[in-house]
């Protein structure tokens, strides 16, 4: 109740030029850093890519007699040991799509775009904080979730290690597919503002769509599906595509979600340069 | 300095906001009023470059707001209170918007002390009450130090005492030169707070002028009259050019004449006063006179609300229907 603070000296005064990157970065990551959604996500998709790594490798480990001789030909023990990838994708998505829409349920991103006006830059500071964590984190488990997995299956199937360069390229690949994947939930986001919509458009795109091609006629279920996000990320995840999957090779379907985070960014900073806030 | 020059914004085929042209100046509190749903805070909005206008334009110190180097050193708004994320804590939500434009660090601690928060940094804001978020709104304006504040409807859900605060830091602020644009729908509000008056109704400007103007120009001002011999009276004004009307308890309201013309006309024709004295209408009442046709739901305003638009009978009031009136 000190309302008589004397502030007058200070009108007017305001540093040089004009606000920047490097503050409404940093301000980007104190909003990412002090709330709770952000830790409890992060906590999910590092318990849900560990966990159910564990829980895949250690069934296939014990009922690795029971194997037919083609199962035992085609399994992937990469692929075996990041299941958890399946799961923890959601949570990561779910990051993602908060990052954005927790400001405009909250009515927060008036706050936010009354300090920065300049919307793009805004999205843009927002997917970089995400990104960058989004990929430490992401690589952090796919590498903890494969050793974790090679140890757990050694001695009872094959195994590999990261010498290999296709065991490589898969670690790295995981990472890289869920950091990907949260930067388009990101950018459904602020197309979509809401939470439960963005949430729905991300599960709906990432688990409903292929239902949707299943159901195509069998001539272009494969045409259509392989430039499906799920299935990219199947081809990304293992030594090989499984049998009698159609796809892009590795390399090329992380081209192409990258692409299609790329897109969902720039159509959200359109969006959001064009809607009121 | 905030200028709104023709400003426009419709939605569907609703004009919530419609032509719009003002000035806010510095060094003095503008009261920007009108009622519920006239168009203040899609102003408001479109002044800080949250909404497109879809016609005219609005400038702070001469930009468009988005085009303001340091948005937060020039331009400070309590926009709404609960522009907060109820997971984060004071402090982090003043320390974001601080680092966005290169405020430093210290002038969060600042203002957290000056609205009275400092003891409540780490709390999160959703444990806080509708007077507490409002200081933190109120604290996050002050953030940048700026020379142009914005406050929509800052008192709402504060207690006596912390109506009185906002009262008192809104006109240290405007004494300090700095530019205040006030919303309300509070009249009785306005008239204490406020050096200056934007008035607007259904999205339209109806008047831009001092409080005390505001009050004197408004058909509010008249002459109460009593007497045994009303209708002889009546009959004797109302030749002499005046509007007579008679208010619920039986006294006359004389408009268009001065007080000395009613007691001189009185005496000239031999008629006993009771009671011969000029009214001055309050703020409220001058501004429901203004405002009455252009109330988005006028006519059903919840009759228990003491400052609806609907009451025009309310005491001291002359009843515009004329209940029994002259001719």
């Amino acid at each position: 109740m000190t309302a008589a603070t004397p502030m007058a000296d200070r009108v007017g005064h305001r540093p040089p030029g004009h606000y920047r990157w490097p503050g409404v970065l940093r301000s980007e990551w104190t909003k990412f850093t002090s709330v709770r959604s952000t830790t409890w996500s992060l906590l999910a998709t590092v318990v849900l890519t560990i966990a159910i790594g564990i829980l895949a490798t250690a069934v296939e480990a014990q009922r690795w007699n029971q194997l037919s001789f083609v199962e035992r030909l085609t399994f992937d023990p990469v692929r075996q040991s990041l299941t958890g990838i399946l799961f923890s994708q959601l949570a990561i998505g779910v990051l993602g799509v908060l990052v954005v829409s927790a400001e405009y349920g909250t009515g927060t991103i008036r706050s936010t775009l009354a300090a920065v006006p300049n919307r793009p830059l805004v999205l843009g500071a927002k997917a970089a904080v995400f990104g960058v964590v989004a990929l430490v984190v992401s690589e952090a488990l796919s590498f903890a979730a494969f050793g974790i997995g090679q140890a757990i299956l050694s001695g009872s199937t094959p195994t590999t290690s990261l010498s290999n360069p296709g065991a490589l390229r898969a670690v790295v690949g995981a990472g890289l597919y869920l950091t990907l994947l949260g930067l388009f939930a990101l950018g459904l986001a602020a197309i979509i503002r809401h939470t439960a919509g963005a949430i729905s458009a991300f599960v709906g795109v990432l688990l409903v769509l292929p239902l949707i091609v299943q159901a195509l006629p069998q001539s272009i279920i494969d045409d259509v599906g392989k430039f499906l996000p799920a299935n990219i990320g199947v081809t990304m995840v293992g030594l090989r595509t499984p049998i009698g999957i159609d796809s892009f090779s590795p390399w090329a379907g992380l081209g192409l979600l990258a692409l299609y985070a790329a897109a969902a960014l720039v159509l959200g900073g359109w969006t959001m340069v064009r809607r009121d806030a | 300095m905030i200028e709104a020059r023709g400003l426009t914004k419709r939605y569907g085929t609703t004009t919530a906001v419609d032509d719009l042209s003002f000035d806010v100046r510095p060094g003095q509190v503008t009261g920007f009023l009108g009622p519920n749903g006239s168009g203040k805070s899609t102003t408001m909005r479109m002044i800080m470059g949250l909404d497109r206008p879809d016609g005219g334009r609005a400038t702070v110190n001469g930009l468009p707001y988005r085009q303001l180097p340091w948005p937060l050193h020039e331009v400070g708004a309590l926009l709404e209170a609960k522009a907060i994320h109820p997971g984060r804590t004071a402090y982090r939500h003043l320390l974001y918007l601080a680092q966005a434009n290169d405020i430093p660090r210290r002038r969060v601690d600042e203002v957290l002390a000056l609205v009275g928060l400092e003891n409540v940094a780490g709390k999160r804001a959703g444990k806080f009450s509708l007077g507490m978020g409002q200081r933190l709104g109120i604290a996050a304006a002050l953030l940048g130090d700026p020379g142009v504040l914005l406050f929509d409807e800052p008192v709402n859900g504060l207690d006596p005492e912390g109506i009185r605060w906002v009262r008192t830091l809104l006109r240290h602020l405007a004494a300090e030169g700095r530019t205040v644009l006030v919303s309300s729908h509070l009249m009785s509000e306005m008239a204490i707070t406020a050096d200056h008056l934007v008035v607007i109704g259904r999205g339209r400007l109806i008047a831009e002028t001092s409080v005390d103007e505001f009050i004197a120009r408004s058909s509010g001002q008249y002459v109460r009259v009593r007497t045994p011999a009303t209708e002889a009276l009546t009959e004797a004004l109302v030749r002499a050019g005046a509007r007579v009307t008679t208010e619920a308890d039986g006294a006359l309201a004389v408009q268009a004449m001065a007080a000395a013309d009613v007691g001189d006309l009185a005496g000239a024709a031999g008629i006993v006063l009771h009671e011969l004295s000029p009214q001055a209408a309050s703020l409220e009442e001058a501004f429901m006179e203004l405002t009455r046709d252009s109330v988005e739901f006028g006519a059903s305003a919840d009759p228990a609300q003491p400052d609806g638009p609907a009451q025009s009978d309310g005491p001291g009031a002359p009843s515009p229907a004329g209940t029994g009136g002259a001719r």
